[in-house]
């Protein structure tokens, strides 16, 4: 569902640049905060905003990869694995992780909670290896660091794990 | 420890506030420039302190401000702080930390080259620095250092922060423009020029970040200041973003011509290879530039000699490699982010970043032959030069220095089925049995 208010910011936007088109990237960010990833409604809703067609906003949305084009988990975990990160040995703190969440990278956790995705390098080479949940920096990871930061999540989340 | 300019204050308390940015100093270069200065004549200063772009060309900022074509299109000036590059993490610091600085470079920037529309384009995983770009941006239209007549003066400048959403290719500046017209990621054929038919078609700046950031300083010591720092061609200090196997990683700010060996031996910098290993090879301006030999190690880090060593200074990320790496999996690695974002444009970069990939890991697995270091470097002669843009030539780099350096060690995995050196390696996987066995 996209909010009123969520179409009048993009409505907004589409006024806000030199040219109404400019605002469909903003415009995707806006409907996906909205809804997670992008829906049908949400292409249909910046096409309207912005007078384009869903065809061609569609194109946009599916050229860059932050555009999810199915839902995700409540935490998204990309962990680097470019060249600084290789080089500190993220590889093995992506199996780390696949192990603690049970899920292969690219998976979404059967309950919906946690997505694991590797990442093109993320701008946070000198403290390598690093991940980012939901959009945050986190650095200098160890394999403990990595479990602290999941059982953090795992008690935001209300997630009961076994032992 | 050198005199800082870019990084300068980068670690005070609150510094990313308008109220402690203008403590320090901050917005005295803005009015300096307003009030003392003709925009020709900050085109001029650039060109005498000899700042050239932080990006990755290097290309001189007075001159490129000066390129701008003369007509009656609105012009436009677009920060390129879609920061990707493997290897460097400077412009996300400097946004995170001290956005004022850089939107002070943005504002002296616009009024130097006549623009009144600026876009500040964050890569769109940097969630924090997008943020704070944007706290500043509100900040400062509120301070009236943005929106109509600045400072009191005839100038009037609005600027929007556009937030990328996950594609290397919008840092190429003809496929940021695309973006931020609202397309598909996809670059444009030069010329035309940004500096004559850019963004909605009228005459376009593009500088990079830390570009930008450098020139309050300029304008505030003066372009001669400047110029005294770094070597006789290369001027100034930049960032430089040191990471993979090195003790202290981190982001050093130095001046131009600084040798390599400084940065990476130093106390004060890198401290030394990493388990005091010996160095194997550094990649010194982004995983995009030529690999160098552990011979290189006195190449004074400025453009023209890092050019003659055989590479480039690039975007200032300096990626050491230890004698524990194996070659082919490090460079495997880095052929697989260019497969990953080539835009699928144009055929030789779609295909070759491909193939070169898939090549690279049948090396890598043991499943390689001979002829296949031979066919590399065909095909990365048939993608360099010949792809619609630099994204290309950029995804050979690593192979063709690779192989000319390492090729022992290709040839290796074809008749051994394994790496030679590093973890992947039988010697390693032997010691390692040994060490649990006597345990």
């Amino acid at each position: 569902m996209i909010s009123e208010q969520a179409k009048q910011r993009m409505r907004d936007l589409a006024s806000r640049y030199p040219v109404a088109r400019s605002a469909v990237m903003p415009s995707l960010h806006i409907a996906q905060l909205e809804e997670g990833y992008i829906t049908a409604e949400g292409l249909q809703a910046v096409a309207e905003a912005i007078n384009l067609t869903i065809d061609d906003v569609e194109s946009i949305a599916t050229f860059y990869t932050m555009y999810y084009q199915r839902p995700q988990g409540k935490k998204i975990i990309h962990v680097c694995t470019s060249i600084s990160c290789y080089l500190r040995n993220c590889d093995a703190l992506v199996e780390h992780l696949e192990q603690r969440l049970q899920i292969k990278r690219g998976e979404t956790t059967p309950d919906g909670n946690y997505s694991l995705k590797t990442a093109e390098c993320i701008a946070a080479c000198s403290s390598a290896p690093a991940l980012q949940v939901n959009g945050e920096f986190y650095e200098h990871m160890t394999n403990e660091r990595a479990d602290a930061l999941i059982d953090a999540l795992d008690q935001e989340l209300g997630i009961e794990r076994r032992v | 420890m050198p005199e800082l300019i870019i990084t300068k204050n980068l670690d005070v308390p609150g510094i990313d506030s308008l109220a402690v940015y203008q403590q320090y100093g901050g917005y005295t270069a803005l009015a300096k420039a307003l009030r003392e200065y003709q925009p020709d004549a900050l085109v001029e200063m650039m060109k005498v302190s000899g700042l050239r772009g932080r990006g990755g060309a290097g290309f001189p900022t007075g001159l490129k401000w000066s390129f701008l074509a003369k007509n009656n299109m609105p012009r436009y000036l677009c920060c390129n702080s879609d920061e990707s590059e493997p290897g460097t993490c400077k412009d996300r610091v400097l946004m995170e930390r001290m956005p004022h600085r850089l939107l002070e470079g943005v504002i002296i920037t616009s009024y130097a080259c006549h623009v009144q529309t600026a876009f500040i384009y964050v890569r769109g995983e940097l969630t924090r620095a997008a943020e704070q770009v944007e706290k500043a941006v509100d900040e400062a239209y509120a301070a009236g250092l943005l929106g109509s007549n600045i400072l009191g003066s005839d100038f009037s400048l609005d600027v929007i922060v556009h937030r990328g959403a996950g594609a290397y290719i919008c840092g190429e500046e003809s496929a940021l423009m695309e973006s931020l017209e609202g397309r598909r990621g996809y670059p444009r054929l030069k010329p035309p020029f940004p500096a004559v038919v850019g963004l909605y078609g009228g005459p376009t700046v593009i500088n990079n970040c830390e570009t930008l950031a450098t020139v309050p300083a300029i304008v505030a010591g003066g372009a001669e200041w400047y110029a005294s720092f770094g070597t006789e061609k290369s001027k100034g200090t930049r960032i430089f973003c040191l990471s993979g196997q090195v003790k202290n990683p981190g982001n050093y700010e130095l001046p131009l011509g600084v040798p390599m060996r400084t940065l990476i031996y130093d106390e004060a910098y890198g401290g030394g290879i990493l388990g005091d290993r010996e160095l194997k090879a550094v990649i010194p301006g982004g995983s995009s530039t030529f690999i160098l030999g552990a011979d290189k190690i006195d190449t004074p880090l400025d453009y023209e000699s890092i050019a003659a060593a055989g590479s480039m200074l690039g975007s200032g990320g300096v990626i050491v490699i230890s004698d524990e790496t194996c070659i082919v999996g490090a460079i495997a690695r880095m052929s697989e982010f260019y497969r990953d974002e080539s835009c699928g444009k144009c055929t030789p970069c779609r295909e070759g970043t491909f193939w070169m990939t898939e090549i690279l890991e049948r090396l890598e697995h043991g499943h390689g032959e001979m002829r296949d270091i031979d066919l590399l470097l065909d095909i990365c002669d048939n993608v360099s030069g010949k792809s619609f843009c630099p994204l290309g030539d950029a995804a050979t780099s690593c192979i063709t220095s690779g192989i000319r350096l390492f090729r022992e060690e290709f040839e290796y995995h074809v008749t051994h089925g394994h790496c030679l050196t590093g973890p992947g390696s039988k010697q390693q996987a032997h010691e390692t049995v040994q060490a649990v066995g006597s345990r």
